[in-house]
Formats: structure tokens, C-alpha cells, sequence
């Protein structure tokens, strides 16, 4: 062991990239105190919040359980109605739209971009906003619904379908080619059989949280459970309001139940 | 060659087939259910036709334009601080609730909590703050914030569960105290996954900052809202266009960071 | 049971005294151990699968907790230790894992300072601000074990022999006053360890560190231990220079005949 030993240096990080990670944190700071200081924010509100959420909790209890039967029963079924129905349109419409915005099975560059731009845009438009243009061309009610459900969740299971394809090995799909095999049995027996447990996590996925969005289109006129929320809450009536959200509360652990029980069971 | 018989090579996959069969049947039934006929389709596309016939051009006068960046600007607010505030408390949270590291009595409340976060759609829970804290920014923030850690909790304490612990185990060897044993035997393998589901957390934030509005709870919702409501066609047009604009810098940006942070 | 005999004078690294462990009631797979491991040089602990050789030596360092015994180090009982006291105690025994657990995402020169994690406080570990001392004698290790170029690279993109080069590296980083070696080279193959072998006896010897090594390799053990413990069934029975192993006791150790040279 030598005494006279050179200190070695050791950095985790070359100086350009702690200078990039250092710019990164330095604009995410930026961006929140920017914001903190712009943004218009009543303090008395603030302060004030905490007594008016006790209230706004006193008046939801005790909970109007007897309301059930008439008022929330034949809207919650009505909600998953259009959830699933929803999500079935949305998983016809995205299977071909997914193998589009793939980039090793779209024809070309311009289709692929393309698909991808569609899903994008169905993304980006929230389902509530969907529902809104939905309630505008077809009148209120579920048939709104369940088209903003599925024009919403076609982006969503087209993207993470397209990407599970991007995925896929290689090595199957140049077995089939090489053996002569054309296009559709090369989707259906090399490319399905890697992305299967994908897509219905994904299916599964998407269905669960349009569960929760069918529960709130109603508020805009689209069907569900959301506009009897509405009603009770122009009237005041919160013990309703309290029981419908526990409903809705009760519709999504069961559907995480049920999405649990399968995946065990086919992945 | 013996003709003698032998299995069939594939068997009918009886349960798969039923299953599909059922998914037809519920589809049909939940279509007649819910009363969507054929002939309401075709009436609504032709609405849908005129619809869009009324939205286009799209409207862009000055004044209009400037409440629409304003009202843009505060969606980038909410999503900002409520994106910043749900990582920070997830954290904490999702660690608590990781019922590999933690006991079974810290991670129940945790678990609870995550749930009950998570069980109720942002506009429910942005109503619930609009009454309570009034209309403006801060029921919005306040309501994505929750969201936020409904999902980016949830699934940091999931990918905490599914780590490696022989790794952990070789750090508590060595003697390390537990902040030590976080960092270094569990963060880095979890820490890229986190920083996927907090930049997922931020682009849903910044798609439900835009929506918040249609129930009060500031930002560009609130200007859409107004316009449907005053048959403004053109306008919401207009303000559709602007946010998938957004939506789509917001994303590009964020593969720009993921490639860096590599 | 042969009396350890050795260059031992010095005292032993650590003595065991009626250690037992039950996974579950009523199945020991430890009984009553009793074991003086001697202060200097590799003592091997062989025997075969299952019979407790791995909890033996989790139940040292705690990972493991025993259900009897006492087990002293430098006068003190490290079953009775918690908390903070255990996690001192901890940071003077290295140990080496048969499958290197190595913090895969992060890079070599990373989990060697890791040794020292029970030295550095929380912030300045995670700003990765090590002491100079510590950083010196990490690269000399990184030398020592002939990984300097790597040691800016992720462990995953290291092979097996490497990896468990970064493991013996790091845990000599902790300046342990005893090493504990898991199945070293058990997932080796048999060129590499040797290399293994012989870098741990390198390592070890130059600083004076006792090791505890696992190992189910007689022939590797015979070749580099300078003392041997053979268990089966969860109790010793053999304790003694490895040139005492006879054939006999091999049998006694892992029974039957079709395996022995």
C-alpha cells in the first residue's frame, strides 16, 4: 500500500450529463415556482377549506340508502352498460389502427404516422369532452356515452397495442416468411400469439378505468349514473349524492375484482 | 403405417369459444338495452355531418384567442403544480405501502388510501373541491393532486413489491442504515419505472387539467364549456385544436427527457 | 472431532455456541451447533445441500434469525443485537453471495463504495459524496481485482466472474473484521473458480481477514481452506485441517460412494 497515494477522482455522472440532469431539475423547479406565483389562488378559500369540506361532509351523512333501489340501481347498470359496450367499439375500432401504428408492420412511414396521429388525437380529447360532442350530434343519453367511451379508449389500446407489437420478436415472424406464410397467418399465428396476454391486460386495463369515466359522462348529459349526480346536486340533496358515490365506489372494487379474478386466470 | 385412431392434434379450445360467443351475445343485448338503434346512428352521423360543418372554419379572432392562451396557460398551471405535488407525496406513500419493506399495520392505511384515491373520477373529485375550497385553480390542483397519487402510488408500491431482494439483502449486509438501504438497494431499480409513471402521471394531468374547468375548477375547460353552452362552434373548434396541440408538445418534450435521462 | 490445529494462535474470528434454527416447529435445520472458527485463513464449511451449511452463516450476520445459540464476535452476542447496535456490528462482516447481488442498474464503481454504506450518512450517499480514503482504496480494490475500466459501467453488463470479482471487492470495502462467503462459486464455472478462489485467498490474506466460506466443491475446498468444517443433517462432524479429511468422513458427510473420485 503506498502512502504516497494520487488521489483518484470518481465521478458517477460525465460534467455534460450532470450539466443536462442539473438543467432538467433547474427548469422543473422553474416551471413550479412560476406557477405557484402566477397561479390565482384565494388564500381566504385556502384557509378556509378545511371547515367547508366538514360541512360539505355533514351534509352527505347519513347516507340515503333507501334511495337506492329507484334512483341509482338501473342508472349504475346503465353506466357499466356503456362501459363495456364502450370498450368493445373501441377494441374493434383500435385492433386495426394498433397494427397500423406499428412500426414494424405498417406498409409505410406515412400510414404509420398517420395511425399514429388518429390515436393521438383521440387521446388527447378527454372523454368528457367526447361526451360533450357526442350529446351534441346524437342527443343525450347513452348512445352519447358509449361513443365517447370508445372514441377515447381507441387511442389508448391502439397506442399500448401498437407498442406490445413493436415488441414482438423478431425471430417467429422471419420463421413464418421464410416458411412461405402469408400476411394474415403471419399476424395470427406469429404476431397474436406474443401480444395475446398483452392486449386483454390491456383490454382489462382500459375497461376498468372507463368504468369510472361512464360514471361521470352523465354529468354532461351522456347517459349513467352521472346525471342523476347531477339532479341531486342542482336540488342540494348531498345524502344522494353520498350514495351514489359510494355506489360508484362499490362498481369499481368489484370491477377491480373481477379484472383481478381473470387476469389470474387467462395470464 | 398403423391406421389405428390418434388424438386430434388440436382440441377445440372449448372455453375460449364460449367466451367469445357471450362477448357477441352481451354486445348485442347491452346495444338494445342502452336503446341504440341503427336508425338513431344514422341520424346522429347526419347531425354529426352538420355539426362539423358549423365548427369549421375554425374561429380565431383576437380577443377570443387571447382568453383561450390565458385560459391555456392556467391548464399548464394546474397540471404543473399538481403533477409536482403528487410525485413528491407518492414517495412517501407508495413506499409506506409496499408490503415487502413495510409491516402489514403501515401498509393497510396506506393501501386504503391509495384506493380511495384512485376510486373516483378527477371531475368528482374537482366538484367535491370546487365546493369545497370555491371555484378557481386551486379546487383543480387540489383534485388532480389526488388523482395523482392514486395512480403513481399505486403502481410505485406494485413495482417496490416485484424488485429483486437479493439485492436489498446484500445492502442491509454491509450494515447500511435504512435511508441507505432505500437508495441504494431499492431506488435504482425502481426509479426508472417511477419516472415513466410520474411523466404518465403529468400527461394525463395536463389532458385532465382541460377538462377540470367544465366543472369549475379553473383552467381552459371552463372557456370550452362557455362556448358549447353558447353554440360558439367555431370557437370550440378552435380551443379543441389548440389543446391537442398542446398535448402533442407536451409529449414530444417528455420523449426529448426520457432519451436524455438514459 | 479434531481440535482446530493451525497457525491458530491468534483468537478465534467467532465462536458459536449451540446454535439452532427451525423453519419450521419441530424441524431443526440446525442442532445445537457448536463451532470455534479459527482467526486467520479460510475456513470452509462443507456438507450437502439442505443441510444448513447457507442458514449457518445468515444466522451470523442476522439475515437469518436463529432460534437458539449465542454467537460471539469479539465478545458480543450477535443474536442478542438489534437496531442499531446489529447494524454495526454488520458493517465489520463482509459478505459474498453466491449470485453476487450486485445493485444491477447501478455501476461497478457504485456498488463497490456501497460497502461503505453503513458509514456514510443517508444524504451524502445519495449524493454520492464519499470520503477521499473511501475513493482511494476503491480504485485500488477495482485494480486489485482487475476491473478498472469497468468501473464506470452497470454490474448487468458485467459476466459472472466479474461480478462476483465486484462483490469480493465490495465487501473487503467494509475493512471487514470477518468475511462470510455464501456459495462463492457456485455459479461459476469451474476455471473461473479458481480465480475466484484464489482472489478471495489474495484478498484476504493480505489484510488479514477470516473468512467463512460456504461451499459445496470438496476438492476446491481441500485445495484452499486452511480449515474445514463438515456438517450434514444440521450438525458438525468434522472440525479439522483439510489434509484430515478422509474418505470415511466424506461418506459420513454426504453419504453414499458413486461420487467420490
Amino acid at each position: 500500500m503506498t502512502t504516497a497515494a494520487i488521489d483518484r477522482e470518481w465521478r458517477r455522472y460525465t460534467p455534460r450529463q450532470r450539466l443536462a440532469r442539473f438543467a432538467l431539475y433547474f427548469g422543473l423547479v422553474l416551471a413550479c415556482v412560476v406557477s405557484l406565483r402566477t397561479v390565482q389562488v384565494i388564500p381566504e378559500f385556502l384557509y378556509d377549506a378545511p371547515e367547508q369540506m366538514a360541512d360539505l361532509f355533514k351534509r352527505m351523512w347519513p347516507i340515503a340508502w333507501s334511495f337506492y333501489p329507484s334512483g341509482v340501481h338501473d342508472a349504475l347498470i346503465e353506466t357499466l352498460h356503456i362501459a363495456t359496450l364502450g370498450t368493445l367499439l373501441a377494441i374493434v375500432m383500435a385492433l386495426p389502427l394498433g397494427l397500423l401504428a406499428a412500426n414494424n408492420i405498417a406498409p409505410n412511414a406515412a400510414v404509420n404516422y398517420f395511425a399514429k396521429l388518429l390515436l393521438v388525437s383521440s387521446r388527447s380529447v378527454n372523454s368528457l369532452v367526447w361526451a360533450l360532442l357526442f350529446v351534441a350530434i346524437f342527443g343525450p343519453g347513452a348512445l352519447a356515452g358509449t361513443m365517447a367511451i370508445a372514441f377515447r379508449s381507441i387511442g389508448f389500446v391502439g397506442k399500448l397495442f401498437g407498442e406490445a407489437l413493436e415488441e414482438a420478436r423478431p425471430g417467429p415472424i422471419e420463421a413464418l416468411r421464410a416458411a412461405g406464410a402469408p400476411w394474415p397467418s403471419i399476424y395470427l399465428k406469429g404476431y397474436w400469439p406474443q401480444v395475446e396476454p398483452a392486449f386483454w391486460a390491456i383490454a382489462l386495463f382500459r375497461w376498468d378505468i372507463s368504468v369510472r369515466e361512464s360514471a361521470v359522462l352523465g354529468l354532461v348529459g351522456a347517459g349513467g349514473i352521472g346525471m342523476a349526480i347531477n339532479a341531486a346536486m342542482d336540488l342540494f340533496q348531498w345524502e344522494r349524492v353520498a350514495l351514489m358515490l359510494v355506489a360508484i365506489f362499490g362498481v369499481v372494487i368489484v370491477a377491480e375484482v373481477v379484472v383481478t379474478f381473470i387476469r389470474k386466470r387467462i395470464l | 403405417m398403423s391406421s389405428a385412431a390418434r388424438p386430434p392434434a388440436f382440441l377445440p379450445n372449448w372455453p375460449a369459444r364460449l367466451a367469445w360467443l357471450a362477448l357477441a351475445a352481451y354486445a348485442l343485448y347491452a346495444a338494445s338495452i342502452l336503446d341504440i338503434t341503427w336508425d338513431r346512428f344514422v341520424l346522429g352521423l347526419e347531425n354529426g355531418v352538420r355539426f362539423v360543418g358549423r365548427m369549421l372554419p375554425p374561429d380565431t379572432a383576437a380577443d377570443k384567442m387571447a382568453l383561450m392562451m390565458r385560459g391555456l396557460y392556467e391548464t399548464l398551471e394546474i397540471a404543473v403544480l399538481s403533477s409536482a405535488l403528487g410525485i413528491l407525496l407518492s414517495l412517501p406513500i407508495g413506499l409506506l405501502a409496499a408490503r415487502n419493506l413495510m409491516p402489514a399495520w403501515v401498509t393497510w392505511p396506506m393501501r386504503l388510501l391509495i384506493a380511495l384515491c384512485r376510486s373516483f373520477h378527477q371531475v368528482i373529485i374537482a366538484i367535491l373541491f370546487v365546493k369545497a375550497v370555491g371555484f378557481g385553480a386551486l379546487a383543480g390542483i387540489l383534485a388532480l393532486t389526488v388523482a395523482s397519487i392514486g395512480f403513481i402510488a399505486k403502481l410505485f408500491a406494485e413495482a417496490i413489491e416485484e424488485i429483486s431482494l437479493k439485492q436489498v439483502e446484500a445492502i442491509r449486509a454491509t450494515g447500511a442504515p435504512f435511508m441507505n438501504v432505500i437508495s441504494y438497494g431499492v431506488m435504482p431499480q425502481v426509479l426508472a419505472r417511477f419516472i415513466g409513471f410520474a411523466t404518465y402521471q403529468f400527461d394525463s394531468n395536463l389532458r385532465n387539467s382541460t377538462m377540470v374547468g367544465i366543472v369549475g375548477a379553473g383552467g381552459i375547460g371552463g372557456t370550452m364549456f362557455a362556448a358549447f353552452q353558447k353554440f360558439d362552434y367555431d370557437y370550440l373548434l378552435t380551443i379543441l385544436l389548440a389543446i391537442i396541440a398542446m398535448i402533442m408538445v407536451s409529449e414530444a418534450l417528455q420523449n426529448r427527457i426520457k432519451k436524455l435521462y438514459q | 472431532m479434531a481440535e482446530s490445529s493451525g497457525p491458530a494462535t491468534a483468537a478465534p474470528a467467532l465462536v458459536i455456541r449451540g446454535l439452532s434454527k427451525e423453519y419450521r416447529r419441530g424441524v431443526p435445520v440446525l442442532r445445537n451447533v457448536s463451532i470455534e472458527f479459527p482467526g486467520r485463513g479460510i475456513t470452509a464449511v462443507i456438507g450437502p445441500s439442505g443441510t444448513g451449511k447457507s442458514t449457518l452463516i445468515r444466522c451470523i450476520n442476522r439475515l437469518v434469525e436463529p432460534t437458539a445459540g449465542e454467537i460471539l464476535f469479539h465478545g458480543v452476542d450477535l443474536a442478542r443485537l438489534r437496531g442499531r447496535a446489529l447494524r454495526e456490528m454488520r458493517r465489520r462482516i463482509g459478505m459474498v453471495f453466491q449470485e453476487y447481488n450486485l445493485v444491477e442498474r447501478l455501476t461497478v464503481m457504485e456498488n463497490l463504495l456501497s460497502g461503505r454504506l453503513g458509514y456514510v450518512s443517508p444524504l451524502k450517499a445519495w449524493l454520492r459524496r464519499y470520503p477521499r480514503e473511501d475513493v482511494n482504496a476503491a480504485w485500488e480494490l477495482l485494480d486489485a481485482v482487475g476491473l478498472a475500466q469497468f468501473a464506470n459501467q452497470r454490474a448487468d453488463a458485467l459476466s459472472g466472474g466479474q461480478r462476483q470479482r465486484v462483490g469480493i471487492a465490495r465487501a473487503v470495502m467494509q475493512r471487514p473484521e470477518l468475511l462470510l462467503a455464501d456459495e462463492p462459486t457456485s455459479s461459476l464455472d469451474p476455471k473461473t473458480s479458481v480465480e475466484i478462489m484464489e482472489l478471495l485467498v489474495r484478498l484476504t490474506d493480505s489484510r488479514g481477514i477470516p473468512v467463512i466460506l460456504n461451499i459445496h466443491n470438496v476438492p476446491l475446498a481441500k485445495r484452499f481452506a486452511a480449515h474445514v468444517i463438515g456438517m450434514t443433517g444440521g450438525t458438525v462432524i468434522y472440525d479439522g485441517p483439510p489434509g484430515g479429511l478422509s474418505d470415511d468422513d466424506l461418506k459420513r458427510i454426504y453419504g453414499g460412494e458413486d461420487w467420490l473420485e
